[in-house]
């Protein structure tokens, strides 16, 4: 090769440089257009506007969002006699103006040389449409899955080819499953649909499987024959499960009211199940418990706000140190002149009851106390088709983990092999140097503190109020009775199914008469079984 | 036959002084010094309804050893009984002028009575219902409870779910007795009009004769030989049995008795006080009147009257001249009573008096005699 043919083929690039500027100097008006997806907004032709809402909003471009909605709010400017730069500025709530396409501020231009750009009802629709498709493409996953989740709901044949431009972007592979779904629905709702697209259809919703996909298939029914049936059958499948998650949910719910009537039952375990003493101010105990929530939230608040959150953890020692104090108090005071007179240790208590009712309604006053939830403890868990709200969560846990201190603190301990020891046989416990008058007075207070913890427990699910503890005496009594006096595992299932039965018998019977029907078949259990579920055996007479 | 001054003492206590009462407020003039306002006269004719249910405790309580905690709940089922027969007698008075529904109704739609207001608008069928209802109930409950030998602590709470179950229940609309209202806004009673206070007066001395004759024929019930089976049940129930009675039956008539007797307490009591509504099934109410028994003397019948009577009283006086402290004193009296009078007043009396030196030294009754309330129905230890 050569010094000139070199030269000669450089000549050639220039020339076909020079040529292809030339044509794209010639096209480019052309091509300008076509790509300036603005453009045509400033018409003043309402269909060339339409199409420019759509085209824009297909576009992806960065500030479509901006532009539409300001075409939405009539703050969408152009030049009053068309220019071929079609200009478009946003006025600003303040009254400055920006460049529609960049979103640089501008000068304001005087008033006679704009004019808003009108929009007709015809353009408002476009606008609509547009906003949703918009959300569809939005970055945010949070905003497809919403705008997703909304198509679905309208199931319009009109969003089809919105929804096929959607999926043609989407990575997201659970906003992908609702596109698709919102496709089915979509296509279901469509009379051009053909069949078998239909009963794909009517699959990818069978899969989806709730309440709303339900209720668009049993729209279906006068729908061509192959399509009827694939939803009937469908329908059988979505109510099949939706029956399985029915039946876990109420156990579920079941399992929370039974963890929060064992939470205000195992103080009672402990002190009428193993010592015998009729306490029937123990929902007032419990009631002592909530109130010492409350107080510890206000000192928290007061002394170190960084902790507020947290205060919880700290009412939970406090209640139990209150309200077993407490405990021991009324112990040495009232319940140890009344041993072996059950009857009499009941009317005692109640009247003690009413001392501390009054009390606390003096001190606090008599109407609802708010105890505030801290941040993680509200919102909720989705597992399938359940719902499990977080609150609820943290009391079954909380049972769980009091249930199981309790359990160690009566078989671990020397306190707890005292107590058994002395509930057992006092006087040959006696006789061994355990004395039982203080065993006596720590059990009781033992009893009382886990009230008092079940107070804070509850203080998160109910009102605090000095009526607090008269809502869940007899219940709790209920419960130690039903499981069997002595037991704490019997108060564990008896509290469980009461919590289950209740749950089951709500919706068929209502709240209230649900209530009334497990307390008149606890009557009846009572009588057929004296003793509870789990009696524990013993040779007594009078049994 | 011993002198018995106990029961003489009594009835004409409370008819003598029910008598006085009416002359007082009837006879004299309002400017009178000696005049008493008409507002008295219902207070006690409330307080001698209250006396009836105290008394009822009384007999199941202090003579057959069942700590009931859901008496009051046979008193409200009186009360309703008498309650259906008010509200018809309004007619078309109501409200709403319907001349065959209660206002309350009307108010929630309904279109006819339902079948088990069937009758109420005929005194002696309402009558029939008040001792009917409680009595039934009680034999229900009790046969089963008592068969299969359900007792002390257990009977006791399972009484008070019995009331606590009514008290749910009754607060629904859908049971056709007016939900929380209750029934209220009475006309009259065969004829009388409710407010008159001729009216008041006659319903007074009603109870009063009432309460007597249901103190008369209790006293004889626990003096008789019944009694004293039934008194030996409540020491020693299986010794009893093994005797060869059989306490169920005994048990079982007495709570029968005793629902009937507090049955018809409630249905004197509604005319008087105007109201009927569910909070009297509270169980807070059932365990007042078991208080009112021990303060006047568990098993001595008189000091059950007399409790109701005194704990009463002492609540409207303190409920309106210090209305914070009549659950402090109300409360205070439950744990003084058990730890510091566990006989109650007439029990106290009666055992002071019989340890005086008289020729006849002999208890003055049955109950101070048949005391021993500290070795009562021994509990199962656990």
């Amino acid at each position: 090769m050569t010094e000139g043919n070199r030269g000669r083929a450089g000549g050639w690039r220039l020339a076909c440089l020079l040529l292809l500027c030339l044509g794209f100097a010639v096209l480019r008006p052309a091509w300008a257009a076509a790509a300036d997806p603005f453009a045509g907004l400033a018409s003043p032709d309402f269909s060339r506007i339409v199409q420019a809402v759509e085209a824009l909003a297909a576009s992806g471009n960065p500030r479509a969002a901006a532009v539409i909605g300001a075409l939405a709010a009539n703050r969408l400017y152009t030049w009053r006699w068309p220019r071929p730069d079609n200009g478009l500025f946003i006025k600003d709530p303040d009254g400055g103006f920006v460049a529609a396409r960049t979103g640089a501020n501008i000068p304001t231009p005087p008033f006679p040389v704009i004019r808003p750009v009108i929009v007709n009802d015809m353009v408002r629709s476009a606008i609509e449409a547009a906003r949703g498709m918009l959300d569809l493409l939005s970055p945010a996953v949070a905003a497809r899955r919403k705008a997703a989740e909304a198509l679905f709901e309208a199931a319009d044949p009109a969003s089809l080819k919105l929804i096929d431009v959607a999926l043609a972007r989407e990575r997201n592979p659970g906003v992908r499953q609702l596109l698709l779904e919102a496709q089915a629905a979509a296509q279901l709702k469509s009379a051009a649909t053909p069949i078998p697209e239909r009963v794909a259809a009517v699959k990818v919703l069978a899969r989806r499987g709730d309440l709303p996909a339900r209720a668009l298939l049993a729209s279906l029914g006068s729908a061509p024959p192959p399509v009827a049936a694939a939803a009937a059958a469908a329908i059988h499948r979505i109510d099949r499960s939706l029956a399985l998650w029915n039946i876990l949910e109420t156990v579920y719910y079941g399992i929370s009211l039974g963890s929060v009537l064992l939470l205000a039952a195992a103080g009672l375990a402990i002190t009428f199940g193993v010592m015998g003493v009729i306490n029937m101010a123990h929902g007032e105990i419990v009631m002592v418990g909530a109130y010492t929530t409350l107080v510890v939230q206000h000192v928290v608040a007061a002394t170190f706000p960084a902790f507020s959150n947290e205060s919880l953890l700290f009412s939970i020692p406090a209640a139990f140190l209150v309200a077993g104090l407490l405990g021991i108090v009324i112990e040495q005071t009232l319940i140890r002149f009344l041993y072996g007179r059950p009857l009499e240790t009941l009317l005692a208590t109640w009247g003690l009851s009413l001392v501390l009712i009054q009390t606390v309604r003096s001190i606090f006053g008599p109407t609802n106390q708010d105890v505030s939830s801290p941040g993680w403890m509200s919102g909720a868990v989705h597992l399938g088709g359940l719902t499990l709200t977080l609150n609820r969560l943290w009391i079954i846990a909380f049972t769980v983990a009091t249930l199981a201190l309790l359990m160690a603190v009566l078989s671990h301990t020397r306190l707890g092999l005292s107590m058994r020891a002395v509930t057992q046989n006092r006087r040959m416990a006696a006789a061994m140097g355990i004395r039982t008058p203080l065993v006596d007075a720590l059990t009781f207070g033992l009893g009382c503190g886990i009230a008092g913890i079940a107070g804070v427990a509850l203080s998160q699910i109910d009102n605090v109020s000095p009526n607090l503890g008269q809502s869940y005496i007899i219940d709790s009594f209920l419960v130690v009775v039903f499981g069997g006096v002595g037991n704490l595992w019997g108060a564990v299932v008896a509290a469980l199914i009461l919590g289950i039965v209740n749950m089951v018998l709500e919706p068929v019977a209502g709240a209230v008469l649900g209530k009334i029907a497990v307390l008149v078949m606890l009557i009846v259990f009572i009588q057929r079984r004296p003793r509870g579920l789990f009696p524990v055996r013993g040779r007594a007479v009078e049994a | 036959m011993r002198r018995d001054i106990h029961s003489p003492l009594t009835v004409g206590l409370i008819l003598g002084g029910a008598l006085l009462l009416a002359v007082l407020d009837l006879g004299t003039a309002a400017s009178s010094a000696l005049h008493v306002p008409d507002f008295v006269v219902s207070l006690v004719g409330k307080y001698l309804c209250y006396a009836m249910l105290a008394l009822a405790v009384d007999l199941v309580w202090g003579f057959a050893g069942i700590l009931t905690l859901g008496h009051a709940a046979f008193f409200a089922l009186g009360g309703y009984a008498m309650g259906m027969y008010l509200m018809r007698e309004i007619g078309a008075r109501g409200v709403y002028a319907n001349p065959h529904l209660p206002d309350f109704m009307v108010f929630i739609g309904w279109k006819q009575l339902p079948w088990y207001w069937f009758g109420s608008n005929h005194f002696w069928f309402a009558m029939i219902l008040v001792a009917l209802v409680p009595g039934l109930l009680a034999f229900v409950f009790g046969f089963l409870a008592f068969r299969s030998r359900v007792t002390g602590v257990y009977l006791s709470i399972m009484t008070q779910a019995l009331t606590y179950a009514l008290m749910l229940a009754f607060f629904r609309n859908d049971m056709g007795f007016g939900g929380n209202n209750g029934m209220t806004d009475f006309k009259d009673i065969i004829g009388f009009p409710v407010n008159a206070r001729t009216t008041e007066v006659g319903l007074m001395l009603l109870s009063a004769a009432i309460l007597a004759a249901q103190f008369l024929l209790a006293r004889w019930l626990v003096r008789s030989r019944f009694g004293q089976v039934l008194v030996a049940v409540r020491d020693a129930e299986s010794r009893t049995r093994f005797l060869g009675y059989r306490p169920e039956s005994y048990k079982l008539f007495v709570f029968v008795l005793s629902a009937v007797m507090a049955g018809i307490g409630g249905a004197l009591y509604v005319p008087q006080v105007g109201i009927i509504n569910p909070s009297e099934f509270a169980p807070g109410n059932s365990i007042e009147a078991v208080i009112w028994v021990a303060l006047g003397g568990r098993g001595t019948l008189s000091g059950a009257i007399l409790g109701a009577v005194l704990v009463n009283f002492a609540k409207s006086w303190l409920t309106t001249a210090f209305p914070g402290l009549w659950l402090y004193a109300l409360g205070g009296l439950f744990i003084a009573v058990t730890l510091f009078l566990p006989r109650g007043i007439v029990g106290s009396l009666a055992a002071g008096l019989s340890r005086l030196p008289r020729p006849s030294a002999a208890p003055l009754s049955v109950a101070a005699r048949a005391e021993p309330a500290r070795r009562a129905a021994p509990e199962p230890a656990p």
